[in-house]
């Protein structure tokens, strides 16, 4: 079964951005993109464990706030040095003006 | 024999040789360390290998396996000693030879030495490998007594990570403020009231002249008269490229191993790059100018490689500083000492970033310093306004509710 947990209203995020989220002890950074859609990765970049909720959005890419290693958010891949690892990605939907996350869409 | 050969396992060569790799270099690649270990990074050296709880081993950038994977040939523990031109070679110190189709030199710097004429002089630790991170952290036990001498970068993270394994610190800088060349005034206030609310001594605006052992203990003489008692000192007070391969191979020296902006030496098949080379940069009058920074090191190495691949294409990445101390995080994009007009954008989180204008109104740095990353944003746009020479409209530059995403559109 998604465990779909809610995050923030739909407003909390402005578009071409990013926020963190924490739950059940891990981070999570949900983003909104140019064109309003939404979408979730882990929250930490994969050189260190840098909050990626700091980080630059353009367009479909989040750019580490530390040593600008870049992900393409929509994929989680990997997309420039010092990066080499892709980010996990998570479901999201929006519900009423909700957006919720699936923290665990194996099961 | 049609292979790169790159002398300097840092971060500089090994991004080189990745990159090369990854943009299509069919042909051997050699990479030289004159250290035993893979390649690692060294921002750490300063940070968590001192106040991590257990000894931390090195960040690697990539493991021997990686490496070998990548079709690098690795050369751990080997220094390169001589290199003639002539017959394209390279002489290792172990006596090997390597012949080479394009050199890269990427060399690094090593730390300035303390000026003292001492046989105590011995005990001054300096930082700049894994190995002697791990000599300094072995020092830093609770209410041992540190001097740092240096007020840069490096002295004040080091400072800062001998405070969280709660040493007792004193910082000695030789000008009167912190950081003095290369930040902003306001943002050294913020530092230095940092590391005073920690509790270190900051003597700023004087320097050591004298430093001898008593029993277990290290005294230090300043140039005001003060004298310091301390159980370990260590120094960050600059470091030099390390030019002497190419020095004794008589390629141009000047503040560091002289490269045309394709980071080509003044011998066609040699490049040089990272904290070793002094580059004609295109955003500042080609004024050249040499920065011993982690990001312009992964930049040169990416850019030496595209230039042995072919491209032509002029090193244009604008500079890019940071430093952490405590829980805190600056940043600095561009060159401060350049601007003429300082803009100052106060944000409702009480951080400042301060943005700096040539005289033509083009945005030339932007410095600011805050809690975590969260100055990096707002660093990293001003970064791409000024890599394309932007004229931003000061009074949205300074109006907090205007997103800077609206000037780079």
């Amino acid at each position: 079964m998604p465990q779909w947990i809610p995050v923030c209203r739909i407003d909390d995020i402005d578009e071409e951005d990013v926020i963190g989220f924490q739950h059940d002890g891990s981070d999570y950074a949900i983003y909104r993109s140019p064109d309003g859609e939404f979408f979730a990765t882990d929250g930490h970049c994969t050189h260190e464990k840098t909050l990626l909720c700091d980080g630059l959005v353009m367009d479909s890419i989040i750019e580490c706030p530390k040593h600008n290693g870049r992900f393409d958010y929509t994929t989680g891949k990997a997309l420039a040095a010092p990066v080499i690892v892709g980010l996990a990605t998570y479901p999201v939907k929006v519900e009423a003006g909700t957006v919720y996350l699936d923290t665990d869409p194996a099961s | 024999m049609n292979g790169m050969v790159i002398v300097g396992a840092g971060q500089c060569g090994t991004r080189a040789a990745l990159t090369l790799r990854e943009a299509g270099w069919t042909g051997p690649i050699t990479l030289v360390g004159a250290e035993d270990l893979a390649p690692y990074e060294r921002p750490p050296l300063s940070k968590t290998a001192l106040t991590a709880t257990d000894p931390p081993g090195p960040a690697a950038i990539r493991d021997p396996a990686g490496l070998a994977a990548a079709g690098i040939e690795f050369l751990p523990g080997v220094a390169a000693v001589d290199i003639d031109r002539d017959a394209h070679r390279l002489r290792l110190a172990d006596g090997r030879d390597l012949t080479y189709h394009r050199l890269l030199l990427t060399t690094g710097a090593t730390p300035r030495r303390l000026p003292l004429a001492t046989e105590a002089a011995d005990a001054v630790h300096y930082v700049r490998t894994h190995a002697d991170a791990l000599a300094l952290r072995q020092r830093l036990h609770p209410g041992a007594r540190i001097a740092v001498v240096g007020g840069g970068f490096l002295g004040l993270e080091l400072a800062a990570s001998a405070v969280a394994r709660g040493c007792l610190v004193t910082v000695i800088e030789a000008t009167p403020h912190l950081m003095g060349r290369v930040v902003p005034a306001p943002i050294a206030t913020i530092v230095a009231a940092r590391h005073r609310h920690a509790g270190v001594g900051l003597r700023c605006a004087t320097t050591v002249t004298e430093l001898e052992r008593q029993d277990n203990t290290l005294r230090l003489t300043l140039s005001d008269g003060d004298t310091i008692t301390c159980d370990t000192v260590v120094a960050g007070v600059g470091a030099v490229p390390d030019t002497t391969l190419a020095d004794k191979a008589g390629l141009a020296i000047d503040n560091g191993i002289r490269v045309d902006s394709r980071l080509i030496t003044d011998d066609p098949d040699i490049l040089a790059a990272g904290d070793c080379s002094c580059f004609p940069h295109p955003l500042y009058g080609d004024r050249r100018i040499r920065l011993e920074a982690w990001r312009n090191a992964e930049d040169q190495g990416a850019a030496a490689a595209r230039t042995v691949l072919g491209a032509d294409e002029p090193f244009t990445a604008v500079p890019w500083f940071w430093s952490d101390q405590y829980e805190l995080t600056l940043q600095i994009t561009g060159l401060p000492h350049a601007a003429t007009t300082e803009v100052v954008r106060h944000r409702r989180d009480r951080v400042d970033i301060r943005f700096g204008l040539g005289p033509d109104g083009r945005l030339l740095t932007a410095s600011a310093i805050g809690p975590g990353n969260s100055v990096a944003k707002d660093i990293r746009l001003a970064e791409k306004l000024i890599a394309r020479r932007a004229t931003p409209d000061p009074a949205a530059l300074a109006d907090p509710s205007v997103n800077l995403k609206t000037q780079y559109r």
